[in-house]
């Protein structure tokens, strides 16, 4: 079986228009950076993968998780997990809830909260779990993000512009920790950013776009 | 009606179980929107030409028009019912476009805009009584003026209320237009990019009023415009105030046809469903009146622009403005308190300001049997209400999921059961009904409110729904839920306001209902405004105020739950505060 996020031959289009091409596997625990100008269309490639394209677009090719294709299955079983700049922490849940959303089913409650407390404890947010999420800084925010994402036990990550609404000094520091994490559980990643400095920091393969 | 938007290979939506069930709402709405209007029309027009099976007689004859035109009440009633249309329409337009462009953003604008939801949800009924009880020549101005400034020790001998002209009823009409027409232009200032605009224009040397009448108002009036059409069919047609301040002889258009719907003699329907016919063609005249009216006033304001000119009497317009808006807003409060006021009133003699004391006799005595209309007025509402939500909600999310919207076109068609006359179809409803053999009631008049409570739904729910952050999904859907958990866990909960909001937007509309529920349900279905409004002939002003108090609670109770409800589930969410 071939581990990692396969993007076979895909073609994104508006009309005539041809946004992007991308025909790349990305293997398991590595990044490919897609780069581009805003309004090049860099997330329509993301909305792709999660299944989510708006019906304006139409799109060619296919993709692939670990060897099963995805391109028609629908997006709450694909798993693939996706960040974007905005925490996007549901408002009406608690920030434990938040977390146990992610959780996948199984196990019983108390199980659950323990494995909730220890995923904050992992991101230095011990105690945590009753607060409201519009509470946060948004460092906590973007972390609290990311543990819920990484609890639906995702087979690939996706990221959209991640860390653009994250100051200086803050940014590094979250941008390593979420490499870091989904190094740990060999995700393959793919990111789109307008940003060189967080290309620089992926690592990887990096696409240019609009150029 | 109904746009399919092409699919493309990659959201090829996966056969879900609720597919089968999801993409038939949008037709289900339509269809429980618009049959029984078009039933209606059709059960109009069959007798209107002398066709009734139920009473024995077939056409197709020209009889009836004939009947109809022989009364000699008929260019009276006409000029009635054309002449409040276009006054109560044009004037409370005139002052909601004047009052929002002089004094938007300031404190005088958002004082009357929270007062909005309360001036709302007083339904027409009740706000009518209130007038009538504030400035008829025994009402409580008078009262308060006596003998003082006026020298009256009996009320004197003017025909106020009900007057030949229709003018106390034109404004009972405007008293009422003027929230609506505000309400729904705040939601069209959000999108007219309103104050950035004004602001460009005052940097250019133009007074507040007439930089927004100059650059905002033409994109305001674009989007308001089908509401404004809604109002001028309504008020054309009315029944409800009619019969509380309109004249009676001869009484509007509306009036007689109901007057003759409702005669023990089949046979007279054949005139009413003449008269339902020519007041459907008045109104259809007069929105294509209003149309031409548009082109000369865009005419007028173009050369108005080209000209230049600054503004000079920005500042005693915008002073009328006010004046007009706040008298506006104060005539319904102060007609609630005087209902209030009536409804404990013991002796209260001529011109005494207040009564002589307060007792809860009237409530002893009306009470229990408003309290059982209440109980009717709520089943229906509810139901119905509930109804249109779920009706809704289906129709939104199938659009969200399957791209099933309608089109901009097809909107029209949300205000089709709104801009036809109630007085246009629902006597055919009637009519069609009594041949069939269907029995009036509860469920008919259910029916019936569908019709009128769910475009109000939809139009309330459409753009918070729509307006949702659907990366919220995106992410939802990446977290492994399915699309029903979307649904469930996450948008409904964060939407918990607007949905309230428009069931209680849904239960206002549906208590306010006099002529579905007086004829589909026969006369049997008494809810808290159809015993209202027959309290009008009997003059008993002490019941009419504990059953006009109760009819506004009726519409009020659920906005104030609308508002209460999030405050308290969300108490401790910041994030859903303002949204």
């Amino acid at each position: 079986m071939v581990r990692g996020l396969g993007l076979h031959k895909v073609s994104i289009a508006k009309g005539d228009h041809v946004l992007l091409s991308v025909d790349h596997t990305v293997a398991s625990g590595e990044v490919l950076t897609v780069m581009g100008p805003s309004g090049v269309g860099k997330s329509t490639l993301l909305a792709f993968i999660t299944g989510t394209l708006a019906p304006d677009f139409t799109a060619t090719g296919t993709v692939w998780l670990d060897g099963q294709e995805i391109t028609y299955a629908p997006p709450h079983k694909r798993r693939v997990g996706i960040l974007f700049q905005d925490d996007l922490l549901f408002p009406h849940l608690s920030v434990g809830a938040n977390l146990a959303f992610g959780l996948q089913p199984g196990g019983t409650t108390s199980e659950r909260l323990a494995k909730v407390d220890e995923a904050l404890e992992e991101v230095g947010l011990a105690g945590f779990a009753d607060r409201d999420p519009a509470t946060l800084s948004g460092g906590q925010k973007a972390r609290v993000a990311l543990m819920r994402m990484l609890l639906s036990e995702p087979c690939a990550l996706l990221l959209d512009e991640p860390f653009s609404r994250l100051d200086a000094a803050l940014r590094a520091q979250v941008r390593d920790m979420v490499f870091d994490r989904a190094r740990a559980r060999a995700l393959p990643v793919l990111m789109v950013t307008h940003d060189a400095d967080d290309a620089q920091a992926a690592g990887g393969v990096i696409i240019t776009l609009g150029a | 009606m109904v746009s399919r938007f092409r699919g493309t290979s990659g959201t090829a939506t996966p056969v879900m179980k609720s597919r089968r069930f999801l993409p038939v709402l949008p037709i289900v709405t339509l269809f429980a929107m618009l049959g029984p209007v078009v039933a209606g029309l059709w059960g109009t027009f069959l007798p209107a030409f002398g066709h009734l099976p139920a009473a024995g007689l077939s056409g197709p004859s020209l009889d009836p028009f004939r009947d109809l035109f022989d009364w000699a009440g008929l260019p009276r009633a006409v000029m009635l019912s054309v002449f409040t249309g276009i006054i109560a329409t044009s004037v409370s337009l005139l002052i909601v476009m004047l009052f929002t462009a002089g004094w938007s953003g300031t404190r005088p604008f958002r004082v009357i805009e929270r007062l909005l939801s309360p001036l709302l949800s007083v339904p027409h009924a009740a706000a009518a009584f209130g007038l009538a009880f504030l400035i008829a020549p025994s009402g409580w101005i008078a009262r308060i003026f006596s003998p003082g400034m006026t020298g009256w020790d009996r009320p004197p001998d003017l025909l106020i209320v009900q007057d030949t002209w229709g003018l106390t009823m034109t404004a009972g009409l405007i008293v009422k237009e003027v929230p609506f027409l505000l309400l729904i232009t705040l939601a069209a200032l959000g999108q007219a990019d309103a104050n950035r605009s004004a602001t460009i224009a005052q940097a250019l040397g133009y007074g507040r009023l007439t930089g927004w009448l100059k650059t905002v108002f033409p994109r305001v009036y674009a989007q308001i415009r089908p509401p404004v059409y809604v109002v001028l069919a309504y008020s054309m047609s009315v029944v409800d105030v009619a019969v509380i301040l309109g004249p009676n002889t001869p009484s509007s258009l509306s009036v007689q046809i109901v007057k003759l719907m409702s005669d023990p003699d089949l046979s007279m329907r054949l005139e009413g469903a003449a008269g339902a016919l020519l007041q459907l063609s008045l109104v259809i005249g007069a929105l294509v009146f209003w149309r031409m009216g548009e082109v000369v006033v865009a005419g007028l304001g173009r050369r108005w622009i080209v000209a230049g000119r600054r503004g000079r009497a920005d500042a005693v317009v915008a002073s009328v403005a006010l004046g007009a808006a706040t008298t506006s807003a104060s005539t319904i409060l102060l007609g609630l308190v005087v209902l209030a006021i009536w409804s404990f009133a013991g002796f209260w003699g001529f011109p005494d300001a207040f009564p002589d004391a307060f007792t809860w006799r009237n409530w002893d005595r009306h009470g229990p049997g408003a309290l059982e209309a209440l109980g009717e007025t709520a089943l229906i509402a509810v139901i119905v209400a509930m109804v249109a939500l779920m009706l809704t909600i289906g129709c939104l999310e199938a659009e969200f999921r399957y791209g099933l919207r309608f089109s901009n076109r097809a909107v029209w068609l949300l205000y089709l059961p709104l801009l036809i006359p109630q007085t246009a179809f629902l006597p055919g409803l009637q009519t069609l009904m009594l041949n069939l053999g269907a029995d009036e009631g509860r469920l008919p008049v259910m029916l019936a409110h569908l019709v009128f409570v769910l475009p109000y739904v939809f139009l309330s729910l459409a753009d918070p729904f729509r307006a949702w952050d659907s990366r919220m999904g995106t992410i939802a859907a990446a977290l492994r839920a399915s699309p029903d958990g979307v649904l469930w866990r996450v948008r409904l909960p964060m939407l918990l306001r607007p949905i309230l909001t428009a069931l209680a937007v849904g239960l206002a509309v549906s208590v306010g209902q006099y002529l579905p529920t007086l004829l589909i349900g026969g006369g049997r279905v008494e809810t808290l405004t159809t015993e209202a409004v027959a309290l009008a002939s009997g003059g008993d002003r002490r019941a009419i105020g504990v059953y006009g108090l109760m009819q506004t609670g009726a519409a009020l109770v659920p906005f104030a739950l609308a508002l209460l409800i999030p405050a308290v589930v969300w108490r401790n969410r910041k994030g859903l505060r303002h949204g």
